[in-house]
């Protein structure tokens, strides 16, 4: 195996026993960087020097053997959750991992894929970054996006397309387009993405790797440039699910930072993966959404996909029920008017005076503020704002942003009451495969509603994970979705391992 | 409900942007799209559903009142576009 083909938890056991350094690991994928990323695109930046120097510290802590000085209090479940012993474990030591160009990093640049924020480089580091770089990572440098995650295709990067690394005349999926393809060709170890309403469960799906939406709540926000606050959440990209729990176990924990940041105990996900072991899925309950299968539009790849991994479920052990959400019908329009409303408001800081681009011509304030935003913001957020700011205009504000937030209430109440008969809901994560690039682009409203799967899930503010689960007639992945309660990440994390496991599809690489 | 041309122009005043001419004519083509399709949402029943403002845990968050060190004008204004000693600098806001 190469070193850049390694999971999180196969690296560790490489640099632990020296057979490479941290040094080789970062060279390795700045070489495949070199190699592959003029054509695929995944990056925004790339911080070689950043990333060489952390790894230079990495393999000295290593040398030293400072990850092991707590490593008693570590492996003790008493200790599991005390999130400053764990930190001090390093659970990430040497790990080159990506970054979503939408999370703040000290120092280095953090562009939003926007032309706004073009030369941006943020004073502090987010939460997240922080707690990956206290963990040990190494940030190899930043990924690419659709402009401020409006997309779900990456197509609206206000600087390059990234393409699927599967099949390079396909989209990569999104908004976290560029860390999805990074991790799927082999350019980091693993990243973190952002989902709104898919942005990281498609692009997983899209490129045959797992991507994990965390309970809202779960993940702290500081320093995660917002598009829908309400909506928002950090998470994992990855090539398999225990790599996806041990990136969770490092990101997850309250965050006095940020107001909505849940204060609830975080488990150790990684004893999912151990449950699984013991108890494979017996006494599993997975709910089929009625409505979606009813869903036009679905593809037969997709849905064949979707039956191989309901079976594969169903023989460790899961019992299917039917349950239902009535207002999946609504769910996409509630969504588009409640997103585009937040960003409205979101978007008002880039006005040119605190940070980021100015337009240098205007003549007056008002001007200036105009002028500045029309030249830094893509067709797509303006679409947006326009659309958020006349669904709260005087007059509208009822018919739309009062009418969705209501309708919002009813998904989460459809979802309380489908889990009170099933402990995990599965569903595609999207209609089709990946599309392909320039398919869809002049077609905003058929963009949007490639989302019907994953945005029921941001709505309510509940967990789901991609699983890689199959792959259709021209050989481009699909991916499983697994929802659950809120906070019950643990049940996703086990079916999702589960499922990995069975299938073995985690084996395939694309052929670059 | 469609919108027109001038609508996008006036809605794109209120949120401070100024739509590129060439572009007027499609987003009003495109917007009116979008809004069609969200106007689904009057045929929801919602007399019996509450609001969710928020996906957040349902309850106020409090710290202490405790005075912390600033960060510092240069660190703060590291990112401003234009600047005079501690100062951003705007356009005239009144002429």
């Amino acid at each position: 195996m190469y070193l850049h083909e390694l999971t999180i938890q196969q690296a560790k056991k490489g640099l632990e026993i020296k057979d490479f350094s941290s040094v080789d690991l970062v060279n390795a994928m700045l070489d495949r960087i070199e190699k592959l990323d003029g054509d695929i695109g995944a990056y925004i930046s790339v911080d070689a020097d950043g990333a060489r120097k952390a790894a230079l510290e990495a393999d000295q802590r290593i040398s030293n053997k400072e990850h092991l000085l707590l490593k008693d209090e570590c492996s003790s479940n008493n200790n599991k959750t005390d999130r400053k012993i764990n930190a001090l474990c390093y659970p990430l030591l040497g790990i080159p991992v990506a970054l979503k160009d939408l999370l703040c990093t000290r120092g280095l640049k953090t562009t939003c894929a926007s032309k706004i924020l073009e030369n941006f480089v943020p004073q502090y580091d987010a939460t997240v970054v922080s707690m990956l770089k206290n963990a040990g990572a190494v940030i190899i440098g930043k990924t690419n996006l659709d402009e401020f995650a409006m997309g779900s295709s990456t197509e609206n990067s206000g600087f390059h397309i990234t393409r699927n690394p599967w099949n390079r005349d396909y989209v990569p999926g999104g908004s976290s387009g560029g860390s999805a393809a990074a991790v799927s060709a082999q350019m980091c170890t693993a990243a973190l993405g952002t989902d709104t309403g898919g942005s990281i469960r498609q692009p997983a799906s899209h490129c045959g790797v797992v991507g994990i939406k965390p309970t809202y709540g779960r993940v702290s926000r500081y320093g995660l440039v917002s598009y829908a606050s309400s909506l928002d959440q950090i998470g994992p990209i990855t090539r398999d699910v225990t790599d996806a729990a041990i990136m969770l176990n490092v990101i997850c924990g309250h965050d006095p930072l940020d107001s909505t940041s849940a204060n609830v105990e975080v488990p150790d996900f990684t004893a999912a993966l151990t449950q699984f072991e013991t108890d494979s899925l017996k006494g599993m309950r997975a709910g089929i959404p009625k409505e979606f299968l009813s869903l036009k539009g679905l593809d037969p790849d997709v849905e064949q996909a979707f039956n191989n991994a309901k079976k594969t479920l169903e023989k460790l052990g899961v019992e299917m029920v039917e349950v239902s959400l009535p207002q999946t019908d609504y769910a996409v329009a509630a969504y588009y008017v409640i997103a585009p409303s937040e960003a409205s408001s979101n978007l008002a800081r880039f006005d040119g005076v605190r940070y980021g681009l100015r337009d240098t011509e205007a003549n007056d304030l008002i001007d200036m503020y105009k002028k500045t935003k029309s030249k830094g913001f893509g067709a797509e957020v303006q679409r947006r704002i326009i659309t958020g700011t006349y669904a709260l205009s005087a007059g509208y504000y009822d018919a739309y942003y009062g009418r969705a937030t209501k309708v919002r209430a009813m998904i989460r109440d459809d979802f309380t009451r489908a889990f009170e008969s099933c402990d995990i809901i599965i569903s595609p994560v999207a209609p089709t495969p990946a599309f392909k690039i320039g398919e869809n682009i002049d077609d905003p409203l058929t963009m949007y509603l490639t989302d019907i799967f994953t945005l029921s899930t941001n709505m309510a503010g509940l967990p789901g994970i991609s699983v890689p689960c199959g792959f259709s007639s021209k050989e481009l992945p699909i991916g499983l979705q697994i929802m659950a309660n809120r906070f019950d990440e643990m049940a996703i994390i086990r079916a999702g391992y589960g499922l990995e496991h069975t299938l073995g599809i985690k084996q395939k690489f694309p052929d670059i | 409900m469609k919108i027109t041309q001038k609508d996008v122009e006036y809605i794109a005043h209120l949120a401070r942007l100024e739509v590129d001419e060439t572009l007027v004519d499609k987003f009003a083509e495109q917007i009116s799209n979008i809004l069609q399709y969200i106007d689904k949402l009057k045929d929801a029943d919602v007399s019996s559903a509450g609001l969710m403002a928020g996906a957040a845990l349902q309850s106020n968050v409090f710290r202490e009142d405790m005075v912390k060190h600033s960060p510092g004008p240069e660190i703060t204004l590291a990112n401003a576009p234009e600047r005079h000693e501690d100062f951003y600098t705007v356009p005239s806001v009144v002429g």
